[in-house]
């Protein structure tokens, strides 16, 4: 077994340093250099689209999921390898995509035949772009109480309702969606359909935010039809669906930040400045201190679960608490980086101030949404005190 | 690094907790304060010790078992749900490894064998003042005679062996020697502890300087941060049964948002903080170069958490977790005097800034 590993980690040293391109073997320096695909996706670089395509072609931007459906076909041990193996040559990711990390998960557990011969060999090239519909505008926390309409018209399902905070759904092909299909009852009236965004009756308008950036949208159903065959799992059996990728969007949340582009030591360093070997603010440097184990127990954690699970045990639970521990986390490291970098950091645009001074701005507002996007800290803590502790409103 | 117990070291685990809960339950450290024992309970230590518990870490060769840290880690987290009155932190950690990393073999071989057996007591004198700060000792040596103070020495009063620390050596020291007055503490958490006065006290020199004297307190660091996992987790889940039984406003209080969500911090807190813990103790037994990163990681974290499971125990269980009878309190004091211990939040945070380079 060991042998095969090693032997594995021999074949993928060696095709990693014949594909890899020079120019995607150092850290991602901004937001640019995401490369999320899609049908009419604009690559950074050539390099970009060529590490794609031959990630793709390999199943390696899914590792885990069967070849039958495109994906890498690897066991857990060997995408390890495979991880580490990327890591040592500091592979850029070759795809950032809510379709690998949310919506294929569900599809292989919950999606017909068809289905996932369809959809998932696209996801894993990165062929299609996806986007998430839930949230609506009377249906944020309480998620469940959405309203978009979709009716059974015999050969096809007709769609009406608005969806908001889809992540660059203005950028994406198709949506997978929450609509409500028995407006009698409220879990139990939700289905999970995918929705082609080309379909006429679609639009979507980007939502400017206080970082000046525009992740989200709103998207708008009018008499929008779908195929019948774009239901996935049964009708009125979505929130299951829903619940469950949503477990996977915290999770991935959580490791949100952890890429950040310069490191709140640096910043201090420079700006607040060393004396005898120690941050000139005492009191700036404890904090920051508490901040770097808070991080590093995180890491741990994360560790601590995959082995938990890799062992068998029951990890979901741990979603919740990582999503908040996750948000929490970067949410403190911003606010430290615009703290040390003092008038640095409160720049808007123009000349006065570095690359590097605008991004840590930036980003700062941006890490604001952290305890609000994919289930707010609140509705999280919620998780955990209910299913976790076992802690009931009503006993 | 591994967070998982091996087979061995869960039956030790498994069979410390059976043992502590019906053995060594809090009532019994209460008898022992009530009974104004200050922390002396031979006959509990003597049972811990026929269990093995002694000399866990202690080679076999020197009559231990030589399981090493994850193993000592997991009986100190199981002594410290039930807040054990026991040196078992101070001998068959503190002590032991003091030993094992400065020891001659003719100190090793004439005291190792009575730690890990229960017989000796032994343990390690750091602080001279109210604060941890073992590079400011300002102990003297002169002619083979120590001069000096110790402050505040866990299990002091009860020890056969004190290893003392100056600034840059060690020495080991019998409770009985000449030139050594000892004054017991009556502490908070009813542990008992002791100042003691060196004045041309015989010592016998122990190897290593300042770096050996840091490898032995972060061993000491991580095991105590076992020890306070433990407690925190256990008043942690008292609280949260709590929560599920106590009705006003014709409902159980654990069913308000205001109280769930700080018991749900408190959980990730924990569960945080365990996994430092964890790989501390696992960082020791692999030798890891970085245990003193570690070391600060684990205390700090858990100086943190204990302080944090210990208020909330009382604050949530209102009234009745103000009162002598409930173990709210029994919990809180213990928690204080492991925060102190061996350098609390503040000391590791800015002991990691440095180990870090900032």
């Amino acid at each position: 077994m060991t042998q095969d590993l090693e032997a594995f980690r021999a074949e993928t040293r060696a095709w990693l340093e014949t594909n890899c391109p020079q120019s995607m073997r150092q850290p991602i320096a901004g937001d640019e250099d995401y490369v999320w695909g899609g049908r009419a996706y604009k690559f950074p670089s050539e390099d970009a689209k060529l590490w794609l395509e031959r990630m793709g072609a390999k199943g390696w931007t899914a590792p885990t999921w069967s070849a039958e459906y495109g994906g890498g076909g690897l066991s857990g041990a060997e995408n390890a390898v495979l991880q580490q193996e990327l890591k040592r040559i500091n592979a850029r990711p070759a795809l950032f995509s809510f379709g690998v990390w949310m919506l294929g998960p569900v599809l292989l557990e919950y999606a017909s035949e068809e289905q996932k011969r369809e959809h998932l060999p696209k996801i894993v090239r990165g062929e299609i772009r996806w986007c998430q519909g839930y949230s609506e505008p009377g249906a944020g926390s309480d998620l469940a109480g959405l309203q978009t309409k979709c009716e059974d018209k015999g050969d096809h399902w007709l769609i009406n309702g608005q969806k908001v905070w889809t992540s660059y759904a203005n950028y994406a092909d198709w949506c997978f969606c929450l609509v409500r299909t028995d407006t009698n009852v409220k879990h139990e009236g939700i289905s999970f359909v995918l929705i082609d965004m080309t379909t006429p009756g679609v639009e979507t308008r980007p939502i400017k935010l206080i970082s000046g950036s525009s992740p989200f949208c709103e998207t708008f159903f009018t008499d929008v039809k779908v195929p019948k065959g774009n239901m996935v799992g049964r009708l009125n059996g979505g929130w299951e669906i829903a619940k469950r990728l949503l477990q996977y969007e915290r999770t991935n949340i959580s490791g949100f930040g952890s890429g950040a582009r310069v490191d709140v030591v640096d910043i201090a360093k420079q700006h607040v400045g060393l004396e005898d070997g120690a941050l000139a603010d005492r009191d700036l440097r404890a904090r920051i201190a508490g901040h770097k184990m808070f991080e590093r127990a995180c890491a741990l954690t994360v560790q601590r679960a995959q082995e938990e699970a890799k062992a068998g045990g029951n990890v979901s639970h741990m979603a919740s608490m990582f999503k908040v521990a996750g948000a929490t986390l970067n949410q403190e490291r911003c606010e430290l980086m615009v703290e040390a970098a003092g008038n640095r950091a409160l720049g808007w645009a123009g000349e006065g101030f570095t690359p590097d001074d605008l991004a840590v701005t930036r980003g700062w507002l941006r890490s604001k949404g952290n305890s609000i996007e994919g289930g707010t800290t609140e509705i999280n803590l919620n998780v955990v005190a209910k299913r976790v502790l076992g802690l009931r409103d009503t006993q | 690094m591994t967070f998982t117990l091996n087979d061995e070291q869960r039956m030790l685990k498994d069979a410390a907790r059976d043992f502590f809960r019906e053995q060594a339950p809090v009532t019994r450290l209460r008898k022992q304060r009530d009974e104004k024992k200050n922390g002396r309970d031979p006959e509990l230590w003597t049972e811990m010790a026929a269990l093995g518990f002694a000399g866990v870490i202690v080679p076999e060769e020197y009559g231990g078992a030589g399981l090493g840290y994850v193993a000592l880690g997991a009986v100190l987290e199981e002594s410290g749900r039930t807040l054990v009155a026991s040196p078992l932190h101070s001998s068959a950690l503190a002590g032991a490894s003091a030993l094992l990393l400065a020891g001659t073999d003719a100190q090793k071989r004439e005291w190792l064998p009575k730690i890990a057996s229960g017989e000796a007591i032994a343990t390690l004198a750091v602080d001279e003042g109210a604060h941890h700060a073992p590079a400011r000792s300002k102990l003297k040596i002169e002619g083979g005679k120590l001069t000096g103070e110790k402050r505040y020495v866990a299990d002091g009063h009860i020890a056969d062996l004190i290893i003392v620390a100056g600034a840059d050596a060690l020495y080991l020291v019998k409770a009985d020697a000449a030139g050594l007055a000892r004054r017991e503490l009556v502490t908070a958490d009813s542990r008992g502890a002791a100042d003691l006065k060196f004045e041309a006290t015989p010592a016998e020199r122990m190897n290593g300087g300042a770096d050996v004297i840091d490898a032995i307190l972060d061993r000491a660091r991580i095991g105590l941060a076992a020890e306070m996992v433990g407690a925190a987790s256990e008043a942690f889940e008292i609280t949260s049964e709590y929560l599920k039984t106590r009705r006003q406003f014709g409902q159980v209080i654990g069913g308000f948002q205001a109280l769930q969500h700080r018991a749900a911090k408190l959980f990730t807190d924990l569960e945080l903080t365990r996994s430092c813990v964890l790989a501390a103790l696992d960082a020791l037994d692999r030798g890891d170069k970085r245990i003193a990163e570690y070391a600060s990681l684990a205390k700090a974290r858990a100086s943190e958490t204990a302080h944090l499971a210990s208020n909330e125990m009382v604050q949530l269980h209102g009234g009745i977790g103000m009162t002598d009878a409930h173990d709210a309190g029994l919990y809180l004091k213990r928690a204080r005097a492991t925060e102190a211990l061996y350098g609390g939040a503040s000391f590791h945070r800015d002991r990691y800034a440095t180990l870090v380079g900032f």
